[in-house]
């Protein structure tokens, strides 16, 4: 029976985070459709409204090519690591207090595992297409992961020091409820390069390197089609909403709101991620793509090194507190 | 300094190679001699700064009606940014040796018109880096710009041919290829 | 058991560590066909060598057997994004080989499509190259005022793209007062959208990081490489064909001829924004200038196209000569041979015509800029990284219909 109730309840989480992947492409093309003095997609449904619903079912009924010389095996299992991968790291996610799939004690760590397993998805892709600029996009990939996920986890231990815990929960709670006591403020470095290498980490722009499409024409999902290439599609983006939430839990107080909205907890929640959401597609909009060398460089002599120093000061902070 | 005036004395510095000079609409061509080219280009470029090569092409005088020398003429169009002058060499090349020795020590720029004359007039140019055909598929036979060439010929290229043959071989990988190979 | 395939680097020369990469012809950033050999060690390239020809029609063959004014449909099909300054540039260079004279209004039409085109030309330039950097939004704002510009262009000869304006002794359509009103209307709002696209990428520091000391190019090597145009004055090499051998009404206009000083990507992108505020200067000139009188010189030969098109390639001379209308006591084609430049958006234009006293040129060389940049691109190529070829490739400006002719 218990069983049972939590496949309800996983089923449910996925067809909720799928529905609002789907609606996410929807609203990238349509907020970046108004950045660009365009409209985006206007004729499937009232303003395009059923484009996504249009968008999946193309896919899905589209031929699945593989190329002859690909490592058949690998091609056909590397857009589901990516996509499995990151929907495993939703089961941590607290979107409310108490609206947790699995609420370990190392979820945080469990997320960064997660995230660095889906690189194997797009370096793997990369390999098994057995192109050339497939293999270049998984090599950037494999590069970028590397450099950017030292940081990213650098960046979050100063968040782990001020609450004493891995546990997501335990880290919204211990932020309180109040606008003041996010921990954005005491952490605004931390915050900071949480925010570039959440960029990097989840391959947009301007750290879009690994399928640059003016450089490696697609990069890694160069020669995938059809339901495969929707599956990095999906990846990408629930990747995205994996992180603006962990940026939502540790930085901007989770599900904590200026009120509580009654019947709907995660309101709050929800609304920082698309703001999160939101910010990624503004500098999508906005934003040329940094070389490959001056994205190591801008990873491994600013941002590390900036992470260091904000867990050393919060460490001189505690110390000098206690 | 006139055009003009930096033709003849030019003249005077290679009395033997300079057959002829020429105004046309106010242009200034000289006719030279294909051997002390390169030489004439590095006086030009350094004594005269005429440091911008216009145009370097090909000309094949088969069935030209007015008065010319050799079969091929290589024609240089020099300018001088700072002097605002121009100035043109129309080098004669015999048919029956077809070489001209080449000015890519003085401008690396005209590596590829070089490579464009040799492909199109089939003009060696002596001590070209590397003297390939450049427009014309791989493996063209003839030379297009020459009169002689047809300009619709009553035979497909081979390489068509071949490319076709190939196109009949991968069709069984066509959406209605396995099909008719059924049939 | 099944047959396992492996992943097979190709080893150059025996050093394992390079990678061949084919760039092309099919690829987006390569503004077409053109195509790129490298040789990589890792991202950096060791060898650098492009190939063209992928879209090599023969014109200068087919010029030789079609009259002076069938050519001009040809050089539409040169510089297709910027088809007016080539039909500018063709019919200058045949006018001046056989003397005809060209009305003054017609003069300044041809100056205004030229700076037109220019700038259709150069925002689509801005608009590919920050797309290939990686900046997607200018090329929409781009794309949204090229539009006003080639509605015009329909507006006045009914082709967007493929114009075929010019007519030899003028142009072949007056302007009305519509399109002069919209005309005038764009060139008032123009400025403020060149601010617009400056704001976007002009100070930003990602952008600058990607443009500055990228591709640089000392003066000597610009004119050793014989660069033209945008690509030749970001080096500081003040060469403009408008200035140095005024065609058209140039010389009754009020210009500047921008001029780079570090010949990187930014001084080259920095020159190109530039000109677009001049052309936009010169256009107000034009409008305000814009002389009456007729569109066509009245000693022009008279443009009658060949009676049965299966005919025109065996033109003899007198079906050549039945295409004008002979004036009396002057030989229209008269014998020699001439060059004439003019400055397109991508450089210097040339046309290198032989005349024979036939009706078609008996020889017709295109001098194209792009073809010549190209050229330059092996050099600059060498040593950076693939990233910075992309970037390469797009400040150069290079078109590969005026490249393979």
């Amino acid at each position: 029976m218990q069983i049972l109730t939590i496949v309800l309840q996983i089923a449910i989480l996925l067809a909720i985070v799928l529905l609002h992947v789907a609606y996410a492409t929807y609203f990238e093309r349509k907020i970046i459709g108004h950045m660009q003095v365009r409209l985006g997609p206007m004729m499937v449904g009232y303003h395009g409204l059923l484009q996504p619903i249009a968008d999946g079912i193309k896919s899905f009924f589209k031929e699945d090519i593989v190329p002859e010389q690909a490592d058949r095996p690998l091609f056909l299992f590397a857009p589901v690591i990516c996509l499995v991968t990151m929907l495993t790291s939703l089961a941590v996610i607290p979107f409310a207090k108490g609206w947790v799939l699995a609420d370990i004690n190392i979820g945080l760590l469990f997320i960064f595992a997660m995230s660095s397993l889906a690189s194997y998805g797009v370096i793997l892709a990369g390999w098994a297409s057995n192109s050339k600029y497939t293999f270049l996009g998984g090599l950037r990939s494999m590069a970028q992961v590397i450099s950017y996920e030292l940081p990213l986890g650098l960046s979050l231990v100063g968040v782990m020091m001020l609450s004493g815990s891995l546990n997501l929960t335990t880290i919204v709670d211990s932020q309180g409820s109040s606008f003041s006591s996010m921990y954005l403020f005491p952490q605004l470095i931390g915050f900071f390069v949480f925010f570039v290498a959440m960029l990097a980490e989840t391959n947009r722009v301007p750290f879009d390197l690994p399928e640059a499409e003016t450089e490696l024409v697609s990069g890694y999902i160069t020669e995938y089609s059809g339901m495969r290439y929707a599956l990095f599609f999906m990846a990408e983006y629930i990747g995205m909403m994996v992180m603006s939430s962990i940026g939502t839990i540790c930085f901007l107080g989770g599900w904590n709101g200026p009120f509580e909205v009654p019947f709907f907890p995660p309101f709050w929640f929800i609304l920082k991620v698309y703001g999160f959401l939101f910010l990624f597609i503004w500098i999508r909009a906005t934003l040329p793509r940094y070389r490959y060398d001056q994205l190591m460089a801008l990873g491994w002599k600013l941002l590390l090194p900036l992470a260091l120093l904000n867990i050393f000061l919060t460490g001189l902070f505690k110390i000098l507190v206690h | 300094m006139e055009p003009i005036g930096i033709a003849k004395e030019l003249q005077k510095k290679f009395p033997d190679s300079i057959s002829e000079i020429t105004t046309h609409r106010g242009q200034v061509a000289l006719m030279v001699e294909r051997t002390p080219i390169v030489e004439m280009c590095r006086v030009l470029k350094t004594d005269y700064q005429m440091n911008h090569l216009n145009c370097l092409c090909g000309v094949d005088n088969l069935s030209r009606k007015m008065a010319h020398g050799e079969r091929f003429e290589v024609v240089y169009q020099l300018y001088s940014i700072q002097n605002r002058v121009t100035l043109r060499l129309k080098a004669q090349v015999p048919e029956s040796d077809p070489s001209i020795d080449s000015i890519t020590c003085l401008w690396s720029g005209a590596n590829w018109l070089e490579r464009e004359t040799y492909d199109f007039f089939g003009i060696v140019f002596n001590g070209h880096p590397n003297l390939q055909r450049i427009l014309t598929a791989e493996g063209w036979e003839g030379y297009p710009l020459r009169k002689e060439y047809a300009l619709r010929g009553d035979t497909e290229w081979k390489g068509f041919i071949e490319l076709k043959e190939k196109a009949r071989q991968l069709s069984k990988f066509d959406f209605y290829g396995a099909q008719v190979e059924q049939e | 058991m099944t047959e396992t395939k492996t992943v097979d680097i190709p080893v150059q020369n025996g050093d394992e560590d390079r990678y061949q990469l084919k760039l092309g012809p099919q690829h987006p950033a390569t503004h077409g066909v053109l195509r790129v050999d490298l040789d990589l060690d890792g991202e950096t390239i060791v060898e650098c060598d492009p190939k063209v020809g992928y879209l090599h029609r023969g014109f200068e063959k087919l010029a030789e057997h079609r009259t002076f004014a069938q050519n001009i449909v040809l050089t539409d099909r040169l510089d297709y994004i910027a088809a007016m300054s080539n039909n500018v540039g063709y019919c200058e260079a045949v006018e001046k080989l056989l003397a005809i004279e060209v009305p003054e209004r017609a003069k300044f039409l041809r100056v205004m499509v030229c700076e037109m085109s220019r700038i259709s030309s150069h925002l689509l330039w801005l608009a590919t190259h920050a797309l290939d950097i990686g900046a997607m939004t200018v090329f929409l704002y781009c794309f949204r005022e090229r539009e006003v510009l080639l509605e015009l262009f329909a507006e006045l000869c009914g082709a967007r793209l493929t114009t075929t304006y010019t007519r030899l002794g003028g142009v072949r359509q007056d302007v009305t007062h519509s399109i002069m009103a919209k005309l005038d209307q764009f060139v008032e709002k123009f400025p403020s959208c060149i601010e617009e696209y400056e704001t976007m990428i002009d100070t930003n520091r990602i952008w600058l990081k990607r443009t500055i000391g990228i591709g640089q190019l000392s003066a000597e090597k610009a004119v050793d490489l014989c660069l033209t145009g945008a690509s030749l004055r970001g080096s500081g090499v003040d060469y403009d064909v408008r200035k140095h051998m005024p065609y058209a009404a140039y010389d009754k206009m009020e210009f500047e001829v921008p001029v780079g000083e570090t010949g990187d990507t930014y001084a080259r992108y920095r020159c190109r924004m530039e000109e677009l505020r001049q052309s936009n200067y010169i256009l107000r000139q034009c409008i305000d200038m814009m002389p009456p009188g007729p569109i066509v010189g009245n000693d022009a030969p008279d443009l009658v196209m060949p009676i049965k098109p299966g005919k025109q390639l065996e033109v003899d001379v007198h079906a050549g000569n039945a295409l004008f209308n002979l004036i009396e006591d002057r030989n229209v084609f008269m014998e020699g041979d001439i060059y004439v430049a003019t400055e397109v958006p991508k450089g210097e234009l040339g046309f290198y015509f032989i005349s024979d006293g036939l009706g078609r040129p008996y020889r017709m060389h295109i001098r194209s800029p792009s073809f010549l940049h190209i050229g330059a691109l092996g050099t600059m190529g060498k040593g950076v990284m693939v990233a910075d070829l992309i970037a390469i490739i797009g400040t150069l400006d290079v078109v590969l219909g005026e490249c393979d002719r």
